[in-house]
C-alpha cells in the first residue's frame, strides 16, 4: 500500500468500494435500461428486426394523436385521483381505529395485511368472479331489491371497481405505515390536549394530522407512483376493456411493446410515464413537505 | 460528518493489506460478471443455446456426413412437447448427423420471449409460429422463404388444404403446418334432452342455431341467465367466426386476393352478418358475454349449451370435464359453407445458413410427412394439414374429429396483418352496438374503416421496402 494513502482513507475506499457493488448493479440493471429507452423512443424499431431507423419525435406526436394513447392517460389520472385518496382515507380510518383498541390488535392487522401479500393475480380473478354478470355481486343487488349491474363489464362501472380491487389489496400496507406513524405521536400531546378540552376530532385536526405529515408525504409520493403503474390488476381483470375504459398507461406501453413489437412507440410512452412520475413526485415534496412549525 | 467506526491504529497493517487484496478480487469479479452480461440482453431464465455446439465443427456422424445442429422453438404445450420430443428421436435416427434441440416457452408469453430474444442475436434456426403472426415476423425480415427444392409452391399447393395459403407473403411459403384447427358447433347432449331436442339434429343453419338457441336458454325468476342456449364471447372465437365463417356464408368475401383491401362494406353480406353475431345477445337475448367469466368455462360447466370452439378446445374439455357429454357439429350454414381454420406452422429463421439449412429443411419435411401427421392427431388431437392424410375415412367417419374434418376444404383462414389490433376493432365495434347503443351500420362502417386502415399502413410499410 502507498505510504501516503493512510488506513484512514483506505477505510473510506473501502466503504465507498462497498456501495459501489448495489450502485453498480444498479446502473446496469435500472439506469441503463433507462437511458436505453430513451434513446430508442427517438427511433422506430419493430421488435423483430435489428434495424432501428431514427425518426426523431415522430412517436410522440404519433401518441399523442393516438385516441388510446390519450384514453389511457386519462384513465391513469382516475387511477391516481381516486385510488390514492381513497387507499389512504381508508388506511388511515383503519388505522385510527386499531390505534384505540388494545385487545386482538394484532389479529386485526394481520386479517388487514393479508391481502397485500396475497397474489395479485389470484385477488383479480377472484373479484373478477365475484363481479361476473351472474357473480355474487349481482346476486346480491337482485336480492335487495337493485337492477343487475354490467360491472366489469360496463364503460363506466369498470374502472372504479378495478380501483376498489386495488385499495382493497393496498389497504393493509396504508394501515401499517399510518399506524406506526400514530405510534410515533408522544401521548403527552394528546393528554394535554384532552385536558384543555379538545375533543376527538379537535385532537386528531390539530395534532395527529400535523404530525403525521412526513407519513402523508410518504404515502402520497409512494401510491401515486403505484398507482400510475397500475397494471396486473386491469390486465387480469378487464384487460383494459370495455371500449378501452379501463386501460392504463402501463398496460397500454405492455401492449405496443410486446404485442404490437412497436419498441420506438412503447418507449416513448414509457418517457412520457416517467416525466409524469418525476413531476408529480418533485409537485408534491414541494407543496407537502414545507417546514413544519408547532 | 465524520465517525470513527473503530480505532483505525488498532487494526495491524498486515490484516488491512489482507482485507484490501480480498476485496479487489471480489470487485474484480463482479466487474467482470457485470461486463460479461451486459453484453447480451437474457430472457426469463430459458435455456437457449445461442452458439451451436463445439461438436459441430468438423465431426462426422456415423453415415459419413458432417454433424450439425438445429435448434426449433415451440410453445410449452404438454402433448406438443412430448410427442415433439419423440419425433426428433425418429427424425435423428433417420438423420444421424443431424441434432435438433428444442426449446419451449409459455403460450402467453411465447410472442414477448421470442421477440425478445430475438435483438439480442439468440435464435432458432426453426421456429413453430400461429399463422396469424406471419406477416409480422416476415416483415421484420426475421423468416426466409422455405427452400424452393423441397417445397416448391405447386407442390404445397397440391398436397395442403387451401387455406394454407395464408402462409404464402410476396410469392413464398414462409412456413407449413403439421397440424390445423377448425372451427365447429360444441353442444351440450344433455341440456338438448333436458329442452326435448334431438341431440342427433344439430341446427345446420342460421335459423335453425337462433331457434335451438332461443329453445335451450333458461332463465330464472328475475330474468337472469342460469343456461344460456349460446355462448357469446365475442373475444374468444366468435371475431373468427365472423371473418371467416359468417362473412362468406353470407355470401360476401373477407378480403381481396391481393390481401389489400377488406370486403366486409362491399356487399350488404358483411353487414348482416355482423348483426346476426350482435342479435344473439341484443334481439334474442340467449346469451351474454362474460357468463361465468368466458364462453369455455361456461360450457365445461354445463351453463352454455351451445358453443363456437376450436378443436383445439378438446383435451381440455376431456381433461377438466371428463363428465361433460357435448357433441360436435360443423359450423350451421346460410347461404354458402364456411368455418374457420388456424394453424401453428413451422418456418425456417434467416439464422439457418448452409448445413444448416439443410438440416431444417430435412426436418420440415419430417414434420410434414404422412406419418408425422398420424402421429400428431393421435397424440394432439389437431386435424392433418395435408388432404390425403386428413380425407381418410378413420378420420372422416370420426364421431368427434368428423365435423372438424369435413368442414376443411371449404375453411378459410383469415389473413392477418395485425392480429391483436384487428381483434380489438373488432371487440370494440360490438361493445359500441352492446354498451353505447350505437347503431349497428355505424359501428360496422367503423370497423371496416379502422381495419382497412391497418392493412394501409401495413402495405405502405411493404411497398416502400420494395
Amino acid at each position: 500500500m502507498n505510504p501516503w494513502f493512510s488506513v484512514k482513507k483506505q477505510k473510506y475506499v473501502f466503504i465507498y468500494s462497498c456501495l459501489l457493488i448495489p450502485l453498480l448493479f444498479f446502473a446496469a440493471i435500472r439506469l441503463l435500461p433507462m437511458l436505453y429507452s430513451f434513446y430508442v423512443g427517438f427511433h422506430e424499431w419493430d421488435l423483430l428486426s435489428s434495424e432501428q431507423t431514427l425518426v426523431g419525435m415522430d412517436n410522440y406526436t404519433a401518441l399523442f394523436k393516438d385516441d388510446v394513447f390519450v384514453q389511457s392517460l386519462s384513465n391513469t389520472a382516475v387511477y391516481v385521483l381516486v385510488g390514492v385518496p381513497g387507499q389512504m382515507a381508508l388506511g388511515l380510518t383503519i388505522a385510527l381505529l386499531l390505534h384505540r383498541i388494545i385487545r386482538w390488535r394484532t389479529l386485526f392487522r394481520t386479517i388487514y395485511f393479508i391481502p397485500f401479500v396475497t397474489s395479485v393475480v389470484a385477488v383479480s380473478w377472484v373479484f373478477r368472479w365475484m363481479l361476473m354478470p351472474n357473480g355474487i355481486v349481482n346476486h346480491m343487488l337482485i336480492s335487495i331489491g337493485v337492477d343487475p349491474q354490467l360491472l366489469l363489464g360496463s364503460p363506466t362501472q369498470a374502472i372504479y371497481l378495478v380501483i376498489a380491487a386495488m385499495i382493497w389489496q393496498g389497504i393493509g400496507f396504508q394501515m401499517l405505515i399510518f399506524l406506526t406513524g400514530l405510534q410515533q405521536i408522544p401521548r403527552m400531546y394528546v393528554d394535554a390536549a384532552s385536558i384543555d378540552g379538545a375533543n376527538a376530532w379537535q385532537r386528531f385536526v390539530h395534532i395527529s394530522l400535523p404530525l403525521l405529515r412526513p407519513v402523508l408525504v410518504f404515502s402520497v409520493i409512494i401510491g401515486s407512483i403505484d398507482y400510475l403503474q397500475s397494471f396486473t390488476q386491469v390486465m387480469n381483470m378487464t384487460t383494459g376493456g370495455p371500449l378501452n375504459s379501463t386501460i392504463s398507461v402501463v398496460l397500454y406501453i405492455y401492449e405496443l411493446a410486446f404485442k404490437q413489437f412497436n419498441l420506438g412507440l412503447a418507449s416513448a410512452a414509457t418517457v412520457i410515464l416517467f416525466g409524469f412520475i418525476l413531476l408529480l413526485s418533485l409537485l408534491q415534496l414541494k407543496l407537502l413537505n414545507r417546514k413544519m412549525d408547532y | 460528518m465524520k465517525k470513527i467506526l473503530c480505532k483505525t491504529e488498532d487494526v495491524p497493517t498486515k490484516f488491512v493489506k489482507f482485507v484490501w487484496v480480498a476485496w479487489l478480487s471480489v470487485l474484480l469479479i463482479v466487474l467482470t460478471v457485470l461486463g460479461g452480461c451486459s453484453g447480451s440482453g437474457t430472457g426469463g431464465g430459458v435455456g437457449v443455446g445461442g452458439s451451436k455446439g463445439a461438436g459441430d465443427a468438423g465431426g462426422l456422424a456415423a453415415n459419413g456426413k458432417p454433424k450439425v445442429t438445429i435448434d426449433y422453438w415451440q410453445y410449452q404445450f404438454p402433448a406438443k412437447v412430448e410427442l415433439m420430443n419423440k419425433l426428433i428421436a425418429q427424425f435423428q435416427a433417420r438423420h444421424p448427423h443431424i441434432t435438433v434441440k428444442q426449446t419451449n416457452f409459455p403460450y402467453d408469453q411465447f410472442n414477448e420471449k421470442v421477440a425478445a430474444l430475438i435483438p439480442a442475436g439468440k435464435g432458432p434456426d426453426m421456429i413453430n409460429l400461429y399463422y396469424g403472426w406471419l406477416p409480422k415476423y416476415v416483415a421484420s425480415g426475421y423468416l426466409q422463404p422455405l427452400p424452393a427444392q423441397s417445397f416448391s409452391v405447386e407442390q404445397v399447393e397440391k398436397e395442403f388444404f387451401p387455406f394454407v395459403s395464408s402462409a404464402k407473403l410476396n410469392g413464398n411459403y414462409y412456413a407449413l403446418p403439421t397440424a390445423v384447427r377448425t372451427l365447429a358447433l360444441f353442444y351440450n347432449t344433455d341440456l338438448f334432452k333436458q329442452a326435448k331436442l334431438d341431440p342427433k339434429q344439430p341446427p345446420a343453419t342460421w335459423a335453425e342455431l337462433v331457434d335451438t338457441a332461443k329453445k335451450l336458454t333458461v332463465k330464472d325468476t328475475n330474468g337472469q341467465f342460469v343456461i344460456e342456449g349460446f355462448a357469446w364471447q365475442p373475444n374468444a372465437q366468435l371475431h373468427h367466426w365472423y371473418r371467416d365463417a359468417l362473412v362468406h356464408q353470407a355470401g360476401g368475401q373477407d378480403i381481396s386476393d391481393d390481401r389489400r383491401r377488406v370486403l366486409w362494406g362491399e356487399t350488404e353480406a358483411g353487414l348482416e352478418a355482423f348483426k346476426y353475431l350482435l342479435d344473439f345477445a341484443i334481439v334474442h337475448k340467449v346469451g351474454i358475454n362474460n357468463f361465468y367469466t368466458d364462453d369455455i368455462t361456461a360450457f365445461k360447466t354445463g351453463h352454455a349449451a351451445m358453443n363456437i370452439g376450436g378443436s383445439f378446445h378438446l383435451a381440455a374439455l376431456r381433461k377438466d370435464a371428463p363428465n361433460l357429454k357435448f357433441a360436435i357439429a360443423p359450423v350451421p350454414a346460410y347461404k354458402e359453407k364456411a368455418t374457420q381454420a388456424s394453424f401453428w406452422a413451422n418456418a425456417i429463421t434467416k439464422n439457418a445458413q448452409g448445413a444448416e439449412l439443410e438440416a431444417a429443411a430435412l426436418f420440415l419435411e419430417f414434420l410434414t410427412s404422412k406419418d408425422v401427421q398420424e402421429q400428431w392427431v393421435e397424440k394432439v388431437g389437431e386435424l392433418p394439414a395435408k388432404k390425403d392424410v386428413a380425407l381418410q375415412q378413420k378420420y372422416v367417419q370420426d364421431e368427434i374429429l368428423g365435423p372438424f374434418i369435413q368442414q376443411l376444404s371449404y375453411a378459410n383462414a383469415h389473413f392477418f396483418v395485425d392480429e391483436k389490433l384487428e381483434r380489438d376493432y373488432f371487440i370494440e365495434a360490438v361493445d359500441l352496438v352492446l354498451l353505447k347503443g350505437v347503431p349497428y351500420e355505424e359501428a360496422f362502417k367503423q370497423l371496416v374503416e379502422k381495419t382497412q386502415k391497418l392493412y394501409d399502413d401495413y402495405w405502405a410499410k411493404q411497398d416502400k421496402k420494395k
